[in-house]
């Protein structure tokens, strides 16, 4: 366990340490000048959201349908990173607006559809915590609600017309922008896989440990 | 299908036993216009655009309350672990009473939409039919993600608390394509294509949540 896990965490690391240069390297965009550099944390952040939604909404049908713990530790792990990298989004998000549009927060379907997908998964987070026994299965039903919500984010923005650029931006940027982004989103992608990792493993920690608090008690 | 018509006249029975649920939810649906009344009139004139989030928001407030209400008596009887434990497949239960909640707002709605038009002078009845589309699209969205978590919520901690939290988020996409779809409606002139993209957009919500709903209802509500 610990060797193959070993190998991410320096990965990561040396993608995190290798990252600044590479952002520097990148070319200033024409109009919006130093900001837009922020779309290298922008942009990876949201896509480590969607695969945290997808792993939360895939262990929680797992989970549901087939009643296996494991899964229900990886959803857990999931939606808190959900959340997690979610915020991380709304953050860097407004940072970059206020320069580019001249505003913290627009009302716009993008922007109000994010915030909404982040809201369900604060929501799975509180019903776990305040509801109960019996309450997984609970939110893992909203889980899957909110995977089923998270591509009407995504496509939002090619459906209504929105100050948020289109998605059909990113695959078009110059090498020179693709290559550092394509950087920064494996780093990203491989954060949320190690934390997934150590999460589920606290979370399975916790159920040993609780388990050997009930046979101590019996 | 013969389950699910059971279990809506069930309800149906009780209800017109107590009128409980339907007086207090047409009450507290008057009350939350009258509450937006106060905020959103100037000067003896509504906010422009106000009818139709004042409209929305009183059918989902009131909607939650209703669902909270139908399933806290279930509770109370014990009568949904009996409905459980009938030998009856599990989706129809939940389509009985899916009926039952869509027949109940169903009437709040007859009762709201002439008093929002009234109360402010919202052209609501220029376009009958695409009021009614954009009204049951929207109220079966909400009702097919509001009966499923009601349902299991029944056994949890909080569930008073904990079933707006879970509703509103997931189902306002549902509520805003309903505002939008209203109040495209009430401009001055009716904005039909817009109405008929959001009615659309409805129905696409509709489709996507009732069948999450059929498929989860079952290992849901297996202990």
């Amino acid at each position: 366990m610990r060797k193959v896990f070993g190998l991410p965490v320096v990965v990561v690391g040396a993608l995190f340490a290798a990252a600044p240069y590479f952002i520097a390297q990148a070319p200033y965009e024409s109009t919006m000048g130093l900001i837009q550099k922020i779309m290298y944390f922008h942009v990876p952040s949201w896509i480590a959201m969607y695969a945290a939604i997808l792993v939360c909404g895939v262990s929680s049908a797992i989970y549901l349908f087939q009643n296996k713990p494991a899964a229900d530790r990886y959803a857990v792990s999931a939606a808190e990173l959900t959340v997690l990298f979610g915020s991380m989004g709304l953050v860097t998000g407004p940072l970059w607006g206020r320069k580019a549009w001249g505003v913290w927060w627009e009302w716009d379907v993008r922007l109000t559809s994010a915030l909404l997908l982040e809201l369900i998964f604060v929501a799975y987070l509180l019903v776990r915590k305040y509801g109960g026994p019996g309450s997984e299965k609970l939110a893992a039903a909203a889980a899957l609600f909110g995977m089923a919500v998270a591509p009407f984010v995504y496509k939002s923005v090619d459906i209504w017309r929105t100050v948020h650029p289109k998605t059909s931006v990113v695959p078009t940027l110059p090498k020179v922008m693709a290559g550092p982004l394509a950087l920064t989103a494996l780093a990203f992608l491989l954060l949320f896989f190690v934390l997934l990792t150590l999460r589920a493993r606290l979370a399975e920690r916790q159920a040993v440990l609780d388990e050997l608090y009930l046979a101590h008690e019996d | 299908m013969r389950t699910a018509w059971l279990v809506l006249r069930k309800d149906f029975a009780i209800e017109a036993r107590s009128w409980e649920v339907l007086t207090t939810t047409l009450f507290f649906a008057a009350a939350c216009v009258l509450v937006f009344a106060f905020a959103f009139v100037r000067e003896g004139k509504a906010v422009e655009d106000a009818a139709a989030g004042i409209l929305w928001i009183a059918i989902a407030f009131s909607g939650t309350l209703a669902l909270g209400r139908t399933f806290e008596r279930e509770r109370y009887g014990e009568t949904l672990r009996a409905l459980l434990l009938a030998p009856a497949p599990r989706p129809a239960l939940y389509v009985g009473k899916l009926l039952g909640m869509l027949a109940l707002l169903g009437t709040a709605e007859l009762f709201l939409v002439p008093m929002v038009a009234f109360l402010f002078q919202a052209t609501l009845f220029s376009r009958p039919l695409l009021l009614v589309a954009l009204l049951s699209g929207g109220t079966l969205g909400f009702s097919a993600v509001g009966t499923l978590f009601a349902a299991m919520l029944v056994r949890a901690r909080s569930r008073d608390v904990l079933l707006p939290i879970l509703l509103y988020p997931i189902t306002i996409p549902v509520i805003i394509a309903g505002v939008r779809g209203t109040s495209a409606l009430l401009a001055e002139t009716p904005d039909e294509p817009t109405a008929i993209m959001w009615i659309g957009i409805l129905a696409a919500f509709d489709v996507v949540f009732v069948t999450l709903a059929l498929w989860t209802f079952e290992p849901l509500m297996t202990e």
